[in-house]
């Protein structure tokens, strides 16, 4: 036995011999549903926010060591694939953080019979796109003028 | 009583089976809240980052490691990671006991413990080195 659980499954017949019971349906029985998406995208996106959370921290430890790992560190988040990876943290961030309110909500009793989890769903993929779409934009833009501002005034100085 | 003892015997081993791997182990509900608590503390330490990375973004190092040694960045800061990675250690459990099973499970569990744990370390000690380790700038 590979796994305790399969003791679950061990089911007698009347008459005595022992049978695997079947398992009941599974994922690939389910229609994709806005409701079932947003529930697995929101293990997903934490597990994405976990990632970036660890890139954060390399990002602090190059900091602390010095200027020059923090030049380094400044060029990957620079450049083009590190500016989409930085967008994806924030998105998948914000994701996250979307889902988790809904919880606390559902926790609290509230607006959680289908009817409302149906109404709720599309507004929670509109706060998704459009906080998750300006933040990122707003604050990589924010950065790179800074970061162009002051490489100029270095230039100049 | 007429039925074949042996099969009984397979029987009585699912059931110790069960009493092994299943059921409460009484510490479900202390998870939940774990994972509920560490969420709601992260709210509020987010978005003061996020609001800390619109007036960073871009700078160079000097001014950057001058905001982290500040001791009210650095205490937001370590907050941060803790309850960061506390809570990605939670989730990500969840995520392994719910996928991850059979042999792999165990050493499943320890890789998360032990990956959390180490970058929440590492990302206390790099805020320790900027807030204690640096040398007093020159008035």
């Amino acid at each position: 036995m590979q796994d305790v659980r399969e003791a679950l499954y061990v089911g007698s017949r009347s008459d005595g011999t022992l049978i695997r019971r079947p398992m009941s349906p599974h994922l690939q029985v389910y229609k994709m549903r806005l409701s079932m998406f947003l529930s697995i995208s929101n293990r997903i996106t934490g597990v994405a926010a976990t990632a970036g959370s660890a890139l954060g921290v390399v990002w602090l430890t190059a900091l602390a060591k010095g200027p020059k790992s923090f030049a380094a560190a400044r060029k990957v988040t620079g450049n083009p694939l590190g500016q989409v990876i930085l967008a994806g943290w924030i998105i998948s961030l914000v994701w996250h953080t979307v889902g988790g309110l809904r919880h606390f909500i559902w926790d609290a009793g509230k607006r959680y019979d289908k009817k409302e989890l149906n109404e709720d769903g599309p507004v929670a993929v509109g706060v998704i796109a459009g906080v998750g779409v300006v933040l990122a934009g707003a604050l990589l833009c924010v950065s790179g003028c800074r970061a162009h501002r002051r490489s100029k005034a270095r230039k100049a100085s | 009583m007429n039925a074949p003892v042996s099969q009984h015997r397979d029987v009585m081993r699912s059931q110790l089976g069960r009493a092994r791997g299943l059921g409460s182990g009484h510490s479900g509900t202390g998870h939940w809240i774990a994972e509920r608590v560490s969420a709601a503390t992260l709210l509020p330490l987010s978005g003061w980052f996020v609001v800390q990375m619109f007036r960073l973004g871009g700078d160079d190092y000097e001014e950057v490691a001058k905001w982290g040694g500040r001791p009210l960045n650095a205490t937001m800061l370590t907050a941060l990671v803790i309850s960061s990675f506390y809570h990605a250690e939670v989730g990500l459990q969840v995520i392994v006991d719910d996928y991850v099973h059979g042999k792999a499970h165990v050493p499943a569990k320890f890789a998360v413990r032990f990956g959390t744990g180490i970058l929440g370390v590492l990302g206390v000690v790099a805020v320790l080195k900027l807030a204690l380790g640096r040398s007093a700038p020159k008035a």
